[in-house]
């Protein structure tokens, strides 16, 4: 029987792997996607507390969640488009401006 | 049945995100993260979120990373591109620190913090009456302030995104 630990454990696995990636990797784009990998495991627990507690708002909530996803993406990829055609990279280590 | 999917399913969509984390080329990364989508999409149905599924794959699987994948190639990056790397040490910590947040979060899983008061949308209910038809019905009743403001938001972000990556404003 898959009880709501068994949801709330994967999602942190997937949590935990998307912080790593922020914090290992060098590359903006990976970076990116390894927010939208939190994003998601988040949205797995929305999702399955809602279901566990019989309710309707956790769903709702995932929903508003993929819009500000969605969102932030092509905001996101947009500012990541604008610094490559200024630096000619989108390694992290390069986007050092504002560094004092 | 719904057990063994869910252990399948937890293992690819884990073993996926690893080897997102850890690929070097971007665009095979992006595929992994499909591939963890796809997964999270399934684990949706065996919740009984029909609905939230079927966003999943058409909004993120779809239209997310296909623009993740635009990007990529329209930036055109070597794989090489990581071989700069002004902090090589921060690894091994960081992937401490993971497993110490992990630790943290099993804690308060298996602390009794987590019960919540029982709702009233029963998976009978639920499946008498539709998914679709009551998130639909909740978005446009209860949830209409928020939902106008997203729409509000998704126009800031198309004039935003579209602003930032002009050549000449």
């Amino acid at each position: 029987m898959i009880t709501l630990t068994h949801y709330l454990v994967l999602s942190a696995i997937l949590f935990t792997l998307g912080v790593v990636g922020v914090l290992i990797r060098r590359n903006a784009i990976i970076i990116f996607m390894c927010i939208e990998l939190m994003l998601n495991a988040v949205n797995l627990s929305f999702v399955a507390f809602a279901h566990y507690l019989n309710s309707m708002q956790g769903q709702l909530f995932v929903f508003f969640t993929m819009t500000v996803a969605a969102a932030e993406a092509a905001v996101g990829l947009a500012i990541i488009v604008a610094v490559f055609r200024n630096k000619e990279t989108v390694n992290i280590d390069d986007m050092n401006i504002m560094k004092w | 049945m719904e057990a063994y999917l869910f252990y399948i399913m937890a293992a690819v969509s884990v073993t996926a995100a690893v080897y997102l984390i850890f690929e070097e080329n971007p665009v095979f990364s992006a595929l992994y993260l499909i591939q963890t989508m796809v997964c999270i999409a399934v684990l949706y149905i065996l919740l009984e979120a029909q609905f939230i599924a079927a966003v999943q794959i058409i909004v993120y699987a779809g239209a997310i990373m296909v623009l993740f994948l635009f990007v990529i190639m329209l930036l055109n990056l070597n794989i090489k591109e990581e071989t700069k790397n002004a902090l090589p040490f921060q690894k091994i910590p960081a992937i401490f620190m993971g497993i110490v947040l992990f630790t943290a979060i099993c804690v308060v899983i298996k602390s009794k913090l987590l019960q919540g008061k029982q709702g009233e949308y029963t998976t009978a209910y639920v499946n008498s009456v539709g998914n679709t038809k009551l998130i639909g019905n909740l978005l446009f009743t209860d949830y209409l302030l928020p939902f106008e403001i997203t729409s509000i938001l998704l126009f800031v972000a198309a004039i935003g995104a579209i602003m930032l990556a002009k050549r000449k404003l």
